[in-house]
């Protein structure tokens, strides 16, 4: 079987869904279509023993995923790390350090400095970044559980942008790379998928959409179907001249040396 | 030109005997920045009446308006395209939001104040009836405000530095992070480590408002009172930001002066400060002096509902993430339909007096306006699920 493993737990779904930006009542209905078995939220939406908390719309057997949205330096998502382990008795969480409001692009610097403390600390981090191969390696140094890099600006559903540099980390990290951020529609989901992440993470893609659930599902089967694929070893493209008629291999043939 | 309904004979008295209100006080602070040389000059000029409709949709074609396209939309004749602008409005709206809406409440925790603007209730020559809660009426008004679900509250004082100082408030922020998640400020102007002071008793956000961003005209409406020092105020929001605080507000009270500058000088202040401090949270409010009603010609300069639709969708598509909040001022139809296309932000169960949560108050003060929505938190909550909204308590931590 097939099994994604991310911090020493075994996961069948490789797709990671958040939780922000829509109603909170759809929220269960979406992770089952989804069939999702990991769930990102906000520790800063929470709302413990208050009306509209989050926590109360999210299904027992679902890995919770807390992320630091809020922090804007390495100390800020540490004491969020921190806190969130608390409320939600999770060692996983997912790393956001932004100082950025208005593309919400992650700090890869800092990003580096908080994964190295977490790490230390027990935590299964899960660091969102900008796609860069040195940073992935300090990300990996600094005992990071995988790498999540951007396909594109958070909320901005447009695809992978960072298709070649994200490649790049997929060749060269050991550690699962899952895209997180800009996918749009399943078909980009599904073009992470072959290209050989290991997850997909989605939230602005769905709740956006017109029908949130149904939409949780295209993003599940599309996810699947790429990771059949991937695994199936992609098919060979033929392109124009890949069969030249005077081949640049034919003087082995002339047996001069035979 | 100004609203004559406004002045009267004190204020006539008062235009003799006025100070520069462009020179700072000795206890106000001058940052470094040039970000107020920079508004001023641009609003200097922004010419509404040059654009055209080609303007309107280029700006409407675009991920990212430029402060270029920002003027167009406030101009009048994006008014006749108002429809495609909201619909664009609310879609990026519910690409950066999703569907929530986040609600608080305002509390009024004294109305004392040193300031004569014509316009306010709170003005220290209008006899109102002043309060001050306690630190003991405070902690029951919070509790009182915090049994409704809210988690988000807002502190106003009138602005007087002696009545409502600054450890004042830093008790009441103190009280609040008690019973709140967020706490945001309405009070007077501060110094850089005053706010620091007040971020660490609790605070994140600050609001000030500009009301009129024509120093000409504010300094006609201003007549007295430190708030009569344009510049001091301008320099609000950097003061906080350098202070530590997570987010910063600004509002122009539309309808002062000519609404579309003051809109598109309140959108570039805060386009400037946060390019400046990329980190900062951006915040709008957008209060309106309604039209006089029998006013017998229209006014270029009155705010309908339609012009104040075009600024919030204007501050919405220039600053696609900032929130926006809309007034209790505004009625219910209309605060429903604008978180439905650009607001993401709504109180709920307001009183603007002093001490009118708890009836066990008595020294309670006069309001600083009349609201026109008085729906209570749940009526309010109960409204945006009907409307397919996600009403949001919290959405932040302090750290």
């Amino acid at each position: 079987m097939d099994k994604f493993i991310l911090g020493g737990k075994e996961f069948d779904s490789r797709f990671i869904l958040g939780s922000g930006k829509f109603s909170l009542e759809l929220v269960k209905a979406c992770i089952e279509k989804a069939g999702a078995q990991i769930i990102t939220l906000a520790l800063r939406r929470t709302n413990e023993g208050g009306i509209a908390n989050i926590l109360d719309y999210i299904p027992k057997n679902v890995t919770l995923l807390p992320n630091t949205s809020g922090a804007r330096n390495a100390e800020e998502a540490v004491r969020i790390a921190r806190l969130s382990r608390e409320i939600t008795k999770s060692n996983f969480v997912k790393l956001e350090v932004i100082r950025d409001s208005k593309y919400l692009l992650p700090d890869n610097y800092e990003t580096i400095k908080a994964t190295e403390i977490l790490a230390k600390e027990g935590f299964v981090v899960m660091p969102y970044m900008y796609p860069d191969l040195n940073v992935a390696r300090d990300l990996i140094n600094a005992g990071a559980a995988c790498v999540m890099p951007l396909g594109a600006p958070i909320g901005s559903n447009k695809g992978l942008c960072t298709k070649d540099f994200i490649q790049i980390l997929i060749d060269e990290i050991d550690l699962p790379i899952i895209v997180d951020a800009g996918i749009g529609r399943p078909s980009q989901a599904c073009e992470a998928m072959e290209m050989g992440a290991a997850a997909v993470m989605a939230n602005t893609a769905i709740a956006t959409a017109g029908d949130v659930s149904a939409m949780a599902e295209a993003f599940k089967k599309a996810i699947e179907s790429g990771r059949t694929a991937y695994l199936s070893g992609i098919g060979m493209t033929i392109s124009k001249g890949a069969s030249a008629s005077s081949p640049l291999t034919g003087f082995l043939h002339d047996d001069t040396d035979k | 030109m100004i609203n004559k309904s406004i002045l009267n004979e004190e204020v006539m008295k008062y235009n003799k005997n006025k100070t520069d209100h462009m020179k700072y006080l000795p206890d106000m602070k001058i940052i470094e920045s040039d970000i107020m040389e920079k508004v001023m000059y641009a609003v200097q000029n922004y010419n509404y009446n040059h654009y055209t409709e080609y303007h309107v949709y280029r700006a409407l074609e675009k991920e990212y308006c430029t402060p270029e396209d920002f003027g167009a939309l406030l101009s009048p004749v994006a008014l006749h395209l108002l429809e495609q602008i909201a619909q664009k409005a609310r879609i990026v709206t519910r690409k950066h939001f999703g569907n929530s809406i986040y609600m608080f409440t305002p509390i009024y925790i004294a109305n004392y104040c040193e300031n004569y603007c014509i316009y306010c209730g709170f003005n220290c020559h209008n006899h109102i009836n002043r309060a001050k809660l306690n630190i003991d009426e405070i902690e029951k008004e919070m509790k009182a405000i915090s049994e409704t679900g809210l988690q988000e509250i807002l502190i106003l004082t009138g602005e007087s530095r002696k009545m409502s100082d600054v450890n004042y408030i830093g008790e009441a922020c103190k009280i609040a992070k008690k019973y709140f998640k967020v706490i945001g400020l309405e009070i007077y102007p501060l110094n850089t480590e005053e706010y620091a002071y007040l971020h660490k008793c609790g605070a994140d956000y600050v609001t000030v408002f500009q009301e009129t961003y024509q120093a000409d005209k504010y300094e006609t409406l201003h007549l007295s009172g430190h708030k009569r020092v344009f510049p001091y105020r301008f320099y609000a929001q950097e003061r906080a930001i350098k202070g530590g605080m997570r987010g910063v507000g600004f509002g122009a009270l539309l309808g002062l002066d000519d609404f579309r500058k003051d809109a598109f000088a309140t959108g570039y202040h805060a386009y400037i400060l946060q390019k400046k401090y990329p980190h900062a949270e951006i915040a709008f409010s957008c209060p309106r002096l309604r039209p006089i009603i029998n006013n017998d010609k229209i006014n270029a300069m009155d705010v309908y509902e339609a012009q104040l639709l075009q600024v919030v969708c204007a501050y919405r598509l220039f600053m696609p993430f900032s929130n926006i909040t809309i007034s209790t001022r505004e009625c219910a139809r209309v605060r429903d339909n604008m978180v439905n296309i650009a607001a993401t932000k709504i109180s709920a169960g307001v009183s603007t007096g002093i001490g009118e949560h708890t009836e066990e108050i008595t020294s309670k003060g006069d309001e600083q306006f009349e609201i026109s929505d008085e729906r209570s938190v749940n009526e309010v909550y109960q409204c945006l699920l009907k409307n397919h909204l996600q009403p949001v308590m919290s959405d932040y931590i302090y750290v």
